[in-house]
């Protein structure tokens, strides 16, 4: 009974271990894009500021 | 028997619990090194911002950025524009590069690529060029 439980224990918890190392975090990555997005097109402070001023010569 | 079923739940709870821990965590995007690639592509943006305007470049699908029609450029600027979207080029290749083992997951370099592409597109300004699945799309 007791080899039982254990063996049921290894089962549920490896392929979850597994599963955690593998899995990419979409969201998080998607919001981390946006962050930077935004920092590197400065579109939060100013909608167009850093954008339409130099007229490249 | 109870006692059983007590585990089995305490392991199925702490098994979500985990998933729902990885999910919500942030990715690490404050090194220096993804600080002054940053740095470098927000000061590079200033030069590019008319280049996307007037369709001499485009965001492509695979988030970098690449020259679409050189005909819009003047000859003299041609080479300096070139050298431009080599150098976003390598500082984006370099971003995703870097996250993805800011995160200790150098694997994940092309799913934070993918992710890339599709924020960047989004987030584009009306009347850039962006590729699509069929090619060079007008937002």
């Amino acid at each position: 009974m007791k080899n039982w439980i254990v063996g049921l224990a290894f089962a549920c918890v490896l392929p979850a271990c597994v599963t955690i190392n593998i899995y990419f975090p979409a969201a998080a990555a998607e919001k981390a894009a946006d962050k930077i997005i935004d920092e590197v097109w400065q579109l939060k402070q100013g909608q167009d500021g850093g954008t339409s001023k130099p007229a490249a010569q | 028997m109870k006692k059983l079923l007590l585990g089995f739940l305490v392991l199925v709870a702490s098994m979500f619990a985990a998933s729902w821990v990885v999910a919500a965590a942030d990715l690490e995007v404050n090194t220096p090194a993804i600080s002054s690639i940053k740095a470098s592509m927000q000061a590079r943006h200033n030069q590019l911002g008319a280049y996307y305007a007037s369709g001499a470049i485009g965001l492509t699908k695979d988030a970098l950025i690449a020259v679409k029609d050189a005909n819009a450029v003047p000859l003299a600027q041609r080479g300096a524009l070139t050298n431009l979207v080599k150098e976003e080029n390598a500082d984006r290749a370099n971003l995703y590069k870097e996250i993805a083992a800011a995160n200790g997951h150098p694997e994940w370099q092309a799913d934070i690529q993918a992710t890339f592409a599709s924020r960047w597109i989004d987030k584009a300004q009306s009347g850039w060029w962006v590729q699509g699945a069929g090619g060079w799309v007008k937002k």
